[in-house]
Parts: structure tokens; sequence; C-alpha cells
């Protein structure tokens, strides 16, 4: 189990989840920072996401779409606050309409992500999601997640089995 | 798709008192009253009281008759689902660590 901690805090509206992988910083970096692998694990298998844009710089935006079963396509795009590879990520997780503008009716996610190296090629993940309200939790929840929640890990192995990711 | 009822803002406002959720707690046996929850606190009846209406309002706990008294009974259906969204949204990101774990060991199999 690479999930180490689970901090959830009602008040707040805040959820932190702790993770160690058996990389660098710099690996663990690389799946934020190259759209291609953040590709493939931002979306459920069933619900796979494409990046078509990606300015990680303070003040830039990233801009995905998913893709559902039925062909549906639900839109999303962050504003970056904060940039400081590889260590910390800053930025607003919100919808998109479908011509990609900003949804600004439904509100947007505060997501902060800390990596840090604990040793022996060791690397600790914290994300901090946190929401305006728990209607804007249960409309990120709803955004075409329920299948992609159903999915065993095991079942994405053959996802990704003979389609590996190089790191240049 | 419904998972929550529209009241969660007023649910989760109800939790985040500690003497509430220790009430909350206690209501789960669901054997005591107003006046028998209230000694469990430093505080008046009237304190306790103004604290179990809220979580009244938040649909958390009902007040039963029981014979001649009245105890107060957690809603179990509305705690579990409030708690249901928290346990969705980390499950999203169990998920999400889980196929950044599958991709950074692929990489690592990927190179000589």
């Amino acid at each position: 189990m690479t999930v180490t901690a689970v901090r959830k805090d009602p008040q707040a509206r805040t959820m932190t989840l702790d993770a160690e992988f058996d990389a660098t910083p710099e690996r663990v970096w690389q799946l934020w920072a190259d759209p291609r692998q953040l590709e493939r694990w931002w979306g459920p298998p069933t619900y796979p996401a494409t990046f078509t844009s990606h300015d990680l710089r303070p003040g830039g935006k990233v801009e995905y779409h998913m893709t559902g079963p039925g062909g549906d396509q639900p839109r999303g795009y962050w504003e970056v606050d904060e940039v400081d590879p590889p260590h910390r990520l800053a930025f607003r997780d919100g919808f998109a309409n479908d011509d990609g503008t900003p949804n600004l009716e439904l509100p947007m996610t505060i997501a902060r992500v800390a990596i840090e190296e604990i040793g022996r090629g060791r690397t600790r993940m914290s994300i901090e999601s946190t929401f305006p309200s728990l209607e804007a939790m249960e409309q990120v929840l709803a955004m075409g997640m329920e299948e992609g929640l159903k999915l065993a890990v095991g079942q994405i192995d053959g996802i990704l089995a003979g389609d590996a990711v190089r790191v240049s | 798709m419904q998972i929550a009822p529209p009241d969660f803002d007023r649910m989760f406002g109800a939790l985040a008192d500690a003497t509430r959720r220790d009430i909350v707690r206690r209501a789960i046996a669901g054997e005591e009253g107003v006046a028998e929850l209230a000694e469990h606190y430093p505080m008046s009846f009237a304190a306790v009281q103004k604290h179990v209406a809220i979580l009244e309002r938040a649909g958390l706990v009902t007040k039963r008759r029981i014979g001649r008294r009245k105890v107060v009974h957690a809603n179990l259906d509305g705690l579990r689902a409030t708690r249901r969204l928290l346990d969705r949204y980390e499950e999203l990101w169990r998920d999400r660590i889980a196929r950044m774990t599958e991709l950074i060991g692929d990489t690592k199999e990927a190179r000589p």
C-alpha cells in the first residue's frame, strides 16, 4: 500500500492524502509535469483524460477533457498558482464548458501538492484538496468518476502493460 | 447522480463541534435523554439542549419516546451519508495514486 496516511477535516472541507513512492522527487514530479504521463493517471481507465494545454507556470493554465464510455467529454482546467519543481505545485481545478471556457457556476477545488525525499530513494507526496463547499465535492465526484471508482487496482495492469512511458 | 442529501453543509457544520460529535457518539447507543447527556459536559443543560437542537436540525439525531422518557438517538443513515462523501473523494485519490505507482513501476521496467 503506497498511501500512508489520509486526513479528512469536514470542518475545513479538506482532505489530505500522503503517499510514498519508490522513486526520486524528480521522477514523481514528472507525473505532473509531463502531460502524457498525467493523462495516464488523472482519469480512471473508463474516463481517460486528454490534456490539450499544459502551461505549468504560476499564472499558467492547464486544460483537459475526459472521455467516457458513451462518448461524453466532461472538461476541466487548472489555474496554476505555484510551481517549484520538483517539490511544490498549487493549482485551482475547475470545470469548463463544452467550448473550453471556464464554467464559473461550478466551484473550483484548491489542490496543493508537496513532494519530498524521505531517504533510501523514496519520496513522499502529500496532496491537500480544499473544497469551497460540500456541494462542490459532490460535483467533482459526479464528474464521470463513478465507474472508475469501482475499478480495482489490479484491473488497470492490462491497460498499462506494453505501453511503458520512458523518462527522457 | 444524487449521492448526498441537500443539507450537507448543515450536517458538516453540526459535526464541526467537538461536544456535538461526542453527543452523536453517545446517541448511537441511544439510551440517554438531554438531561443525562448534559451530565457529561461542563456546561449548562440549556447549552447541551442547544447542541442537541443543532444536531436535530441537521438530521443527525432524533428524539424518541421510550416509555415516559425521551432519548436522543443518532440518525445512522445521515452519519453514513456524510462519511460517504469524504470516503469517495479519498477513493478517487487512492485510485490515482495506484495508477501513479503503476506508472513509476512501468518506467523502471522499461529502462535497461
